[in-house]
């Protein structure tokens, strides 16, 4: 019963706290492209890979008192703080999953800045085109962002170390 | 003539009956129109099962492919023409994203997405790129046209602002459906000003905006989209026939893997079944193809898989009751347990079904930059969010609405066979009377 809203449970009990809707959207979106079977699906918006699925299954998880939200003002904007209740706790014991290897990539993830996940999804999103290219589309799409050559190659190293974490 | 900019002798017009008319004056246009792979769409259902709720719900992708596209045909030749901020030779790329955005779509996709891992978005750039017609066409445009355009349907183009005419929080795409949606399923609600939205749209630097005027015009849309989704897209008959269609697909994958027989061997599923579909195999479904599959496993040895189909043709849907997973979901497993007692097996016939599980969209104000919200233009040239200014935008944005039901034959609870101990007990967990 509700197998995908435990896995979303299982990966904010793993990361403890996810501060940021973005973060946890990339976080989700770049475990899923590391072969973690998460079923909800990605389209490319003007921020990166986004999921409104996943959205509705936080938003439902909050509503079932499974997750904690706590709002908070940062700078102009808000910001949310996602982290399990005790009766989510409950029911992720009731229904474990299964996911080995995956809590060490969250936990290597969660300790990027936003700003690095939304660069290796989008990196992650246009894996079917050459190195360039990739680079042509992160600096065309994501202009406003400002990412340097160095960064790209950073990310690039990073989805390395993270697909080598996925597998071990 | 250079065929980018070929016209029609004579121009086309479609009757339609939410816009009345569409034109087609472009040879291009015209020529897309015609191609299998388009006109594939007429055997694709906008709304998938919603017809067995409102029987007139019978319209197509193809109806809407074309709304879609006389949508940004009036804002590029009415609206946006010789606007400095608009380029005339995004006039035809807009056109034809419009027309094609829908391209990939399977049969029943949403169900048929979720149990063979499929995504439509993929194959709409699949059959733009790929060796189709529609790539045919569209080459003659240029060599990098079929690319530009699957960029924009993709949402990958880094022209936004095309991007967000045919895709962002108000787009063709939602003003075309929301309106023949509320038409074919004949419900008063999806109606709002389009006339006056399409005058206040202004293309913007990175998208269109919206002139601060035609605010109240904006909040009868999302209005529209609001009640759309909890009174149509939403309605808990039609997520019934949606969970069997699913349930369907799921025992016939299942059975294909335990190397059943059937009867009427699933061909087209082959390669859906293997994970190894073909551009070509994709091509072939649509709907027609599927109820006769579904026709014809009515008569299957599978005792399952032949009642679902039953349930699915002849309209013998589940019931539901509401759900709340929080507080109940001790109780389910217990249900589950004595489902199993009676010989109902609960995998295909007590099933939870969510209200994530729709992929439709409620308007967010963008916080945390989750997607480009609807921006204003105030009158000192300010831009700003649009739930910031309208009350009526901020109450239905702010506020989250969940909904789970629970799903179950109740035919089947009342069969003589069952025990009465747990006909009983089953009876009083669901909160429902049987006789």
């Amino acid at each position: 019963m509700l197998k995908d809203h435990a896995k979303i449970m299982h990966a904010i009990a793993a990361s403890e706290e996810i501060i940021g809707r973005k973060k946890l959207q990339k976080m989700i979106y770049i475990a899923k492209k590391m072969d973690f079977p998460f079923q909800e699906r990605f389209q490319f918006h003007f921020y990166g890979p986004y999921s409104e699925e996943l959205t509705l299954r936080v938003e439902e998880l909050c509503n079932m008192g499974f997750l904690n939200e706590i709002k908070e003002k940062k700078g102009g904007y808000y910001q949310y703080r996602y982290t399990l209740t005790d009766n989510g706790k409950e029911f992720l014991g009731l229904n474990a999953v299964e996911m080995p290897n995956l809590n060490s990539c969250l936990e290597d993830m969660n300790n990027q800045s936003a700003r690095f996940l939304e660069l290796v999804s989008t990196v992650l999103y246009f894996d079917n085109l050459p190195k360039d290219e990739v680079k042509e589309k992160v600096f065309t799409l994501k202009s406003k962002q400002k990412y340097t050559e160095e960064e790209i190659d950073t990310a690039y190293a990073y989805i390395e170390s993270l697909q080598e974490k996925a597998r071990h | 003539m250079a065929y980018p900019v070929e016209k029609l002798r004579e121009e086309k017009v479609f009757k339609d009956p939410v816009h009345r008319y569409v034109h087609v004056r472009d040879r291009v246009i015209w020529d897309l129109i015609g191609t299998s792979e388009f006109q594939r769409l007429r055997r694709i259902k906008q709304l998938g099962t919603t017809y067995l709720t409102f029987h007139g719900a019978e319209h197509s992708r193809f109806n809407h492919s074309l709304g879609v596209y006389e949508i940004i045909r009036r804002i590029a030749d009415d609206v946006f023409a010789e606007r400095p901020e608009w380029n005339e030779d995004d006039r035809l790329l807009s056109l034809c994203a419009a027309l094609l955005h829908d391209l990939g779509h399977g049969p029943f996709s949403h169900s048929f997405e979720k149990v063979f891992d499929l995504d439509h978005e993929f194959y709409t750039r699949a059959i733009i790129l790929g060796d189709t017609e529609v790539n045919k066409v569209l080459l003659r445009i240029s060599d990098d046209f079929p690319k530009k355009v699957a960029d924009v349907i993709a949402k990958t183009s880094k022209n936004k602002l095309v991007v967000s005419l045919i895709s962002s929080q108000i787009d063709a795409d939602r003003m075309d459906y929301l309106q023949r949606d509320a038409y074919f399923t004949g419900v008063s609600y999806g109606h709002f000003d389009m006339e006056r939205i399409l005058r206040v749209m202004m293309p913007g630097e990175d998208q269109i905006v919206i002139k601060q005027t035609g605010m109240h015009a904006v909040e009868d849309y999302i209005m529209s989209r609001y009640q759309m989704y909890w009174q149509v897209y939403f309605h808990p008959v039609t997520r019934s026939a949606e969970v069997i269609l699913t349930k369907i697909l799921h025992r016939a994958k299942h059975l294909h893997e335990q190397n059943y027989a059937f009867k009427s061997y699933p061909q087209h599923f082959y390669s859906l079944f293997n994970g190894e579909i073909t551009l070509e195999d994709y091509i072939k479904l649509d709907e027609a193809v599927i109820l006769y599959y579904f026709q014809m496993w009515q008569e299957e040895e599978d005792a399952i898989l032949r009642d679902l189909c039953s349930r699915f043709m002849n309209r013998n849907l589940f019931k539901y009751a509401e759900f709340d997973p929080a507080k109940e979901y001790k109780k389910l497993a217990r249900l589950s347990g004595l489902f199993e007692k009676a010989g109902i097996d609960p995998e295909y016939y007590l099933v939870v079904d969510s209200s994530s599980d729709l992929p439709y969209d409620f308007y967010r104000p963008g916080e945390e930059e989750e997607r480009l919200p609807i921006h204003l233009l105030m009158k000192n040239g300010e831009i700003r969010e649009l739930s910031r200014e309208s009350e009526i935008v901020d109450a239905i944005s702010g506020k989250r609405r969940t909904d789970h039901k629970l799903y179950y034959p109740a035919d089947f609870l009342r069969d003589d066979s069952i025990e009465p101990s747990v006909k009983k007990e089953i009876r009083k967990l669901l909160d429902i009377d049987l006789h």
